[in-house]
């Protein structure tokens, strides 16, 4: 089985694992990095949103052997110290009620933000429109979005 | 679904100590916890004075340790509905603990903290009382540990954050202090109850204690388990009632890193299932394996497809001859009798949960016994029946209570839980088993389809004085537990006749059962209340209009025997401006309906594209849920039964082609996603009230308040879900 070398929220990993395994479980079988949810495989529900050099990715639906030598970054590795403030403004305005698709929906905010420091509601609605939440938390999602975009920069 | 009054006797609390650190626990017997429980049956022990006979278990819901910290178990699982706070704050209220300063556990699935399922919205109305008892029983038990040492009597002292308080004064002991007194006194035979005016947390959205966890990626899903030595298993499984034929595994097995490929057999209800596990080292080689699998299936002799299901509904609905369960007046001699009337028939499809964490388990089994890790919403059930399974006792069974990345309905089964248990006793190994969404969507029990067939009539002043509802659908008493009787339907097969809103003199909710056997079908938010609503709701909607009487109008005239009906459609309406006329291009539409007890009224706002489309626009809502303990999850409730509710009606449905579901993932089986959400205006009636049911009755009312503004926006009346937004 071949050997990778990965960036993952700032440390070095060497992963010996099938080419073709999805991003997705080697965070979270290979690494223990299990905030990054499994939703659909298909890259269509968004839970499995990591950065790859900042940019969002779907990790269920990218194999080992295309990372190369992008950073990834995850849940756990958004903030050096204390929360994010995309977290702080999650907690603030209450978004989460099940919570399993949050990592993958902070993960897109937090990008957008970068990009776009104030966004309009129809910059959320593109930005976030990638990421499900079946239990029905859009309204707070956008609020909590409005209220980082507030607070003092990354 | 029907909740009895729960009775907690002073006889069932049991105080122990002995723990390490610990001065006491106030544990509460299963049975205080069960509300068909004969009181006679419920006796308890104080260990060192009295002997605890085998087999006595009690689930301890309070610690206090001596170094002050309380600790307050949580017993219902949380699959976002908030019960995870939500009823231990009930305790904390009552005991005088602020409940960000304490620690909540989550309780495992055992039968010794009661009935532990989620579902029917029932947690907070069922266990408001007995936790309540339980707080105040701990509270009263410092009290006195205080009075004791200070001389005075229980009623000069007072409980706030921690603390008992001598009345007057600034002399104060810890909980912690008083707790090895309060340990060894006798358990109050009535503990007194807060007065709703003194409740400091319950009513005030204290921040939900979960949610950081949840930011962070750390809240325990079962997924997130890793065991030593643990194997990963995938199933392939046969379309519903297809057994295996033949099996060549050659290939699958060639896959480096699968171990075993085996035949599982899946439980769900009255059926068993076929199916073959590839069990790998990895889950990405299992999943590899199994897709090389070449299997096939013999099928059963019949088949269903969900159009076949449907067109059933429909005669039977027509068929007149569906079984009374709600009866008032003479619904069909005044219908004969009327001038003006309707009779019109609704639809609504098969549908999937789809939570977001698709099913999935970890299984241990060991020579002591078995242990699992399981987002589920009946974990104590899960402990009985993987007892059961094993040749087991179940105190050898330990269920890890995992919170649930949501659940709706569909994790109150067990097979996911019994097909790892099969397979890890196969393999001899820990077992993480994960359902693939595609596994999720085609293989879980489904929401059953309904025809609501309705026939209402007006007297000579448009008022309605005959509503007769026939439902006829798959039926969840048969599928799930195989009864069906004519003569002795379930009235909640018939939501939400049984909590109506209207007074209508003759009134008749019937029944017809629709055999789908062996489809499974299950518990889908709010259930037949809102696939029955959406039908009753639009009728009550053509039967304004037949009336040439506002929507709003002609609803309240038939709620004024009920002031609480009233105060919420007077809220309703002037929140929403009601009465105000809405631009060019733009409309709205109502409804109202009861249901778990709560009552929730919804206008929706619509308004025309420029491509033609209709888009919702806004959402008001007012809920009746009596006393909210936790307003703000009262409000999260409300918003994710709006999004569900509008997925359910703008979104496609499952089709059955040969007893297998057809759709499998977010592209063939959309949900809603935030650029289709609606902006939502949500308001609370104040209320002391006992609380009512909040997961799931705010669902009911979206899809006919909707389809009444579709209507009004574009003339074109809408009886059968999905709606297409582009053809309304």
């Amino acid at each position: 089985m071949p050997e990778f070398q990965l960036s993952v929220n700032g440390a070095r990993f060497s992963v010996t694992a099938e080419a073709d395994t999805p991003l997705l479980w080697v965070l979270r079988d290979y690494l223990g990095l299990t905030g990054t949810r499994f939703g659909c495989g298909q890259g269509l529900c968004g839970a499995c949103t990591v950065h790859l050099d900042g940019m969002p990715m779907r990790s269920c639906s990218l194999p080992l052997s295309a990372v190369g030598t992008q950073k990834i970054t995850t849940i756990e590795g958004i903030s050096a110290a204390g929360l994010h403030r995309v977290q702080e403004a999650w907690i603030a305005e209450q978004v989460p009620q099940c919570g399993y698709c949050q990592s993958g929906q902070i993960m897109s905010a937090v990008a957008l933000l970068r990009d776009s420091p104030n966004p309009s509601d129809e910059e959320i609605d593109a930005a976030m429109q990638g990421n499900i939440c079946r239990c029905g938390t859009y309204q707070r999602i956008r609020k909590a979005i409005k209220r980082a975009a507030e607070m003092p920069g990354d | 679904m029907t909740t009895g009054l729960n009775t907690i006797q002073r006889r069932t609390f049991l105080k122990q100590a002995g723990l390490a650190g610990t001065a006491l626990v106030l544990g509460v017997y299963a049975s205080a916890c069960t509300p068909t429980e004969p009181e006679g049956e419920i006796r308890a022990f104080r260990p060192g004075i009295d002997d605890i006979p085998e087999g006595t278990a009690l689930g301890a819901f309070v610690i206090i340790d001596a170094d002050n910290s309380v600790t307050i178990m949580s017993h219902r699982p949380d699959m976002g509905q908030g019960t995870f706070f939500s009823v231990p704050l009930i305790i904390a209220e009552e005991l005088g603990v602020d409940p960000s300063a304490i620690t909540i556990k989550k309780a495992p699935g055992d039968e010794k903290y009661g009935p532990q399922g989620v579902g029917g919205s029932a947690s907070i109305r069922s266990m408001w009382e007995p936790m309540r008892k339980v707080g105040a029983t701990a509270r009263q038990l410092l009290l006195e540990a205080a009075a004791q040492t200070w001389g005075v009597t229980a009623s000069a002292c007072s409980a706030k954050e921690g603390w008992v308080w001598k009345t007057g004064g600034t002399d104060k002991l810890s909980f912690g202090e008083l707790a090895p007194l309060a340990a060894t006194l006798p358990i109050p035979a009535q503990p007194t109850l807060k007065a709703i005016a003194d409740f400091a947390y319950i009513g005030k959205s204290v921040p939900n204690p979960s949610v950081p966890a949840k930011v962070t990626g750390t809240a325990d899903f079962a997924m997130d388990i890793q065991r030593p030595g643990m194997v990963y298993a995938v199933v392939e499984r046969a379309p519903f009632g297809a057994t295996l034929k033949t099996l060549d595994d050659q290939e699958a097995k060639a896959v480096v890193g699968v171990e075993q490929v085996l035949q599982v057999r899946r439980p769900v209800d009255k059926h068993t299932f076929d199916g073959v596990a590839v069990v790998a080292n990895s889950y990405w080689a299992a999943l590899k394996a199994r897709k090389l699998l070449k299997i096939e299936w013999e099928m059963p002799a019949a088949t269903h497809d969900s159009d076949a299901v449907l067109a059933r509904c429909h005669e039977e609905a027509m068929k007149g001859t569906a079984a009374p369960v709600i009866r008032t007046g003479d619904a069909g001699k005044a219908f004969a009798a009327a001038n003006q009337t309707l009779d019109l028939v609704y639809e609504t499809p098969f549908a999937a949960h789809a939570a977001m964490e698709p099913q999935n388990v970890v299984v241990e089994i060991t020579d002591q016994g078995c242990e699992l890790w399981i987002g589920n919403q009946f974990p104590d059930d899960v402990k009985k029946e993987a007892a059961t399974f094993l040749g087991l006792d179940p105190t050898q069974v330990q269920v890890h209570m995992a919170f649930m990345g949501g659940g709706f309905g569909r994790k109150s089964q067990t097979d996911v839980a019994m097909e790892a248990l099969a397979v890890a006793k196969a393999v001899n190994k820990p077992v993480k088993l994960i359902w693939t969404r595609e596994d999720d969507i085609r293989q879980s029990a489904m929401r059953p389809p309904t025809v609501n067939r309705l026939k209402g009539a007006l007297d000579e002043r448009g008022k309605l004085v005959s509503l007769e509802h026939t439902v006829a659908a798959p039926s969840l008493a048969y599928g799930i537990w195989g009864m069906h009787s004519p003569d002795r339907i379930p009235g909640f097969l018939v939501e939400p006749m049984g909590e109506h809103v209207y007074l209508v003199p003759n009134l008749q909710a019937n029944f017809a059962l629709v055999d789908v056997d062996p489809l499974p079908i299950t518990w889908w938010r709010s259930v037949y209340a809102s696939t029955n609503a959406f039908g009753h709701e639009c009728f009550i909607d053509e039967m304004a209009a037949l009336a040439g009487k506002d929507p709003f109008d002609f609803r309240m005239e038939m709620m004024t025997h009920n002031p609480r009906f009233m105060r919420l459609m007077d809220k309703l309406r002037s929140l929403s401006g009601w009465d105000t006329p809405m631009a060019e291009g733009k409309a709205r539409g109502v409804a109202v309906v009861k249901s778990f007890e709560s009552t929730v009224g919804h206008v929706v706002e619509v308004s025309r594209r420029e491509n033609g489309e209709a888009r919702v626009d806004k959402v008001y809502s007012v809920v009746d849920c009596g006393l909210a303990i936790h307003p703000d999850t009262v409000k999260a409730q409300v918003e994710g039964s709006i999004v569900m509710g509008l997925s359910a009606a703008v979104k496609p449905g499952l089709t059955v082609k040969n007893s297998a579901v057809v759709e499998g993932n977010f592209h063939d089986y959309p949900v809603l996603r935030i650029h289709e959400t609606p902006t939502m205006d949500i308001h609370i009636l104040e209320s002391e009230e006992d609380p009512t049911g909040i997961g799931e009755p705010a669902l009911p009312p979206l899809a006919p308040a909707l389809a009444n503004a579709l209507y009004a926006l574009g003339g074109q009346r809408i009886r059968k879900l999905p709606i297409d937004l582009s053809a309304v």
